[in-house]
């Protein structure tokens, strides 16, 4: 159910992965017998583990997953199947090996294909974000949780500081960290988000989206553990944020924002300049990518790359930029 | 003439009247005394009398869409495909897949 690639594919002693792998042969053939069906890592990070089987991908969540609010954002997975993959099963099961990681059950999906940016569905998933956005967000559903994962990030880079006194990365942290320091309070964390919310992805970026049943049933975005309540821009401010930094052609980046409006998406104005909505949002999700890659770069001792670099400067500028009007609702702490 | 780091058969050109010892195995280039003090003159030569280059084509004959102001300077300001054609690719598959 993961567009992720596999980052450790030679790893099948991991007990881990074994113990994954069963639970997906499992799901595929109602048995744990022997069979002769491929079973792949998809993902192997610190945060997930994902082993596909045949049509069924298993998914361990991270250690500090809250169980309660894991099996409400597969309930809402369960019942919005317009717009989100559904899982196999209707609820996360604790994993059977000493882990004690939670486990879901999903069906594979085919992914967005990197290797091709003219194939990528910018209208997709444009309009599944509408349609996401504009689902009223179910009762007891947590707060989406991108600001936490930006916050996370920084704690990331300055451990990564702290580890690595010198390298050629680390000039480029100041203004990463100096643009953290300069964003809204709700954007880092630090206060809840300004409402009204509207029930949100939380962690947007084209490995999120499958095509089901694969290779070419409809699109749906996949990977609910950051799905929530609150700023609905947080979810357009990854593309925004690539095209700011010109990652993104303006080309591709008015197929999205067209298609997101024409599909009645609420989190820009219909019309006229969607950046006043997009700033805050655009500045922290450029600040965590950067902060991501400088923590990356420090760790294998290079410096940043052109790509990570157009994020840096795009930090570098952000003190003497104004924010556009409106960027604070009205009675929300700064 | 012998390649005199490969040692493989060394084949004269003739580029605008500049003799010019190119190696068949290695494909260093060898120049007597002279030849890239000619070959400079040549060089500029060459790029004065060039015609300014035309205003590139404009991609987005539509005003660009609105950007932040601490975006990139060609972050939609103007449609510059060479540096998208340049970065695009890279970008794509590097950043547009993970969180």
């Amino acid at each position: 159910m993961t567009a992720d690639t596999a980052t450790s594919a030679d790893a099948p002693a991991d007990p881990l992965i074994s113990a994954l792998t069963a639970q997906a042969r499992t799901a595929v053939h109602g048995t744990p017998a022997t069979c002769p069906c491929v079973s792949t890592p998809l993902a192997v990070r610190p945060d997930a583990t994902v082993v596909r089987h045949a049509g069924a991908v298993a998914k361990a969540h991270a250690p500090d997953t809250d169980p309660a609010a894991l099996a409400l954002r597969v309930a809402t997975a369960t019942r919005l199947p317009d717009v989100l993959l559904p899982p196999l099963t209707p609820a996360p099961a604790p994993l059977r090996d000493p882990h004690g990681l939670l486990v879901t059950l999903w069906p594979y999906g085919a992914p967005v294909d990197r290797d091709d940016p003219d194939a990528a569905p910018w209208e997709a998933v444009a309009t599944l974000l509408a349609r996401l956005h504009r689902t009223p967000v179910p009762a007891g559903l947590p707060p989406m949780r991108g600001p936490a994962k930006a916050a996370r990030a920084l704690d990331r880079l300055h451990a990564a500081l702290r580890a690595t006194p010198h390298g050629p990365a680390r000039p480029a942290a100041r203004p990463v960290l100096a643009a953290w320091a300069a964003l809204p309070a709700w954007a880092t964390a630090r206060a809840p988000m300004p409402g009204p919310a509207a029930l949100c992805h939380g962690d947007l970026h084209l490995g999120q989206l499958v095509r089901h049943p694969a290779p070419d049933g409809p699109w749906r975005l996949i990977d609910v553990d950051d799905l929530g309540a609150g700023v609905p821009a947080w979810d357009l401010a990854r593309p925004a944020a690539w095209y700011a930094c010109g990652l993104l052609p303006p080309d591709e980046w008015t197929r999205f924002l067209t298609a997101y409006r024409s599909a009645d998406g609420p989190a820009v104005p219909a019309d006229g300049d969607p950046w006043p909505a997009l700033d805050v949002p655009a500045r922290a999700l450029t600040v965590q990518t950067a902060a991501l890659a400088i923590t990356k770069a420090l760790a294998a001792g290079r410096p940043l790359d052109e790509v990570e670099q157009a994020l840096a400067d795009a930090c570098a500028r952000m003190p003497s930029a104004p924010a556009p009007p409106g960027r604070r609702a009205p009675g929300i702490p700064d | 003439m012998q390649c005199p780091k490969c040692h493989a058969p060394m084949h004269t050109y003739n580029r605008n009247g500049v003799q010019i010892e190119q190696c068949s195995g290695c494909r260093g280039i060898f120049l007597d005394y002279g030849e890239l003090e000619a070959l400079t003159r040549l060089e500029a030569q060459w790029s004065q009398p060039a015609p300014p280059p035309p205003p590139a084509p404009q991609a987005y004959p539509q005003a660009a869409p609105p950007a932040p102001a601490w975006g990139a300077p060609h972050g939609g300001h103007h449609g510059d495909h060479g540096h998208y054609g340049h970065h695009r690719h890279k970008s794509f598959g590097h950043m547009l897949f993970s969180s």
